[in-house]
């Protein structure tokens, strides 16, 4: 019953401090709008620079999308996998979809020098540090 | 009858999963029962298996290896795949972050159909490769004719 009569005011404070939370936190922040966790990648330095490697097996080239702004890249497309008529299926373990990623990596990218890479089923990005980004080596005089 | 409603409801699953967004599958280590000379991680490749009147479709996902690295081999009604990985290429890289391993490719399965060993072919394209394995023609459904 007491929950039917509660206090306006105290209500209005819980709202209040739950958009205070909701402001002050990471979650749902201003993030990139991708998400899902496919493809799965790894990420490689070499000399300063980083390289990103993405398993894509069966996606064609004209269906992969990457992107890059910052330090956040963004990879997105589709998968398909075809299905031939009056076929008995024995096993399907290859799954098709759409898919749409985004990471951040810890350094500012070079946007206009990045490479990207697709062979063999296997999509490699090469993403340069930017130079204004690059630790300044100091002499000790 | 719970057979057929078993696939019923398994053909409901696949058509659903296909509209959802792709997700990461766990490369799966192979743990196999003949042990090789040189340690290496070998993982089972995804496939999918089809088969129509005369031949059996088989479809495995293997990204990064080239066309001169697999191995395909029929004995005994054991059809076998070996597709090897270049480890080269990952020289001087340093790993930072990483979600998936790294190794080759390989797996068996035992035949019902009998094959014909002389019509196997192979295709690789995009990290996909597809092997057609024409059906025997013994083994091959033959149209009686009524009189």
């Amino acid at each position: 019953m007491a929950m039917l009569f509660s206090d306006p005011f105290d209500s209005l404070l819980s709202f209040q401090q739950a958009l205070d939370t909701f402001r002050a936190s990471n979650w749902l922040g201003a993030s990139p709008s991708a998400s899902g966790t496919y493809p799965p990648l790894n990420v490689f330095r070499k000399g300063d620079d980083l390289v990103l490697i993405a398993e894509v097996p069966g996606i064609r080239k004209k269906d992969l999308q990457v992107q890059v702004k910052g330090n956040t890249v963004r990879i997105a497309g589709t998968k398909a996998v075809q299905y031939g008529d009056n076929n008995a299926v024995h096993r399907r373990e290859r799954l098709a979809g759409r898919f749409d990623r985004a990471i951040s990596v810890p350094v500012e990218i070079d946007a206009d020098k990045v490479q990207a890479e697709c062979r063999d089923g296997m999509l490699a990005l090469f993403l340069p540090r930017a130079e204004r980004d690059k630790p300044k080596s100091i002499p000790v005089g | 009858m719970s057979d057929r409603k078993y696939r019923i409801q398994e053909k409901t699953e696949n058509t659903m999963a296909r509209t959802q967004a792709l997700e990461v599958q766990e490369k799966k280590e192979q743990v196999s029962k003949e042990e090789k000379t040189v340690p290496a991680r070998y993982f089972i490749p995804n496939t999918d298996i089809y088969e129509t009147e005369d031949a059996l479709t088989v479809i495995m996902e293997v990204p990064g290896v080239v066309k001169q690295a697999i191995e395909v081999s029929v004995e005994n009604d054991v059809v076998r795949v070996e597709a090897r990985i270049d480890p080269g290429k990952y020289e001087g890289f340093e790993p930072v972050y990483t979600e998936y391993n790294i190794g080759h490719f390989a797996r068996s399965f035992t035949l019902s159909n009998k094959i014909d060993q002389q019509e196997i072919s192979a295709q690789l394209g995009d990290g996909v490769l597809t092997l057609t394995l024409k059906k025997a023609k013994a083994a091959m459904p033959r149209q009686i004719a009524v009189n």
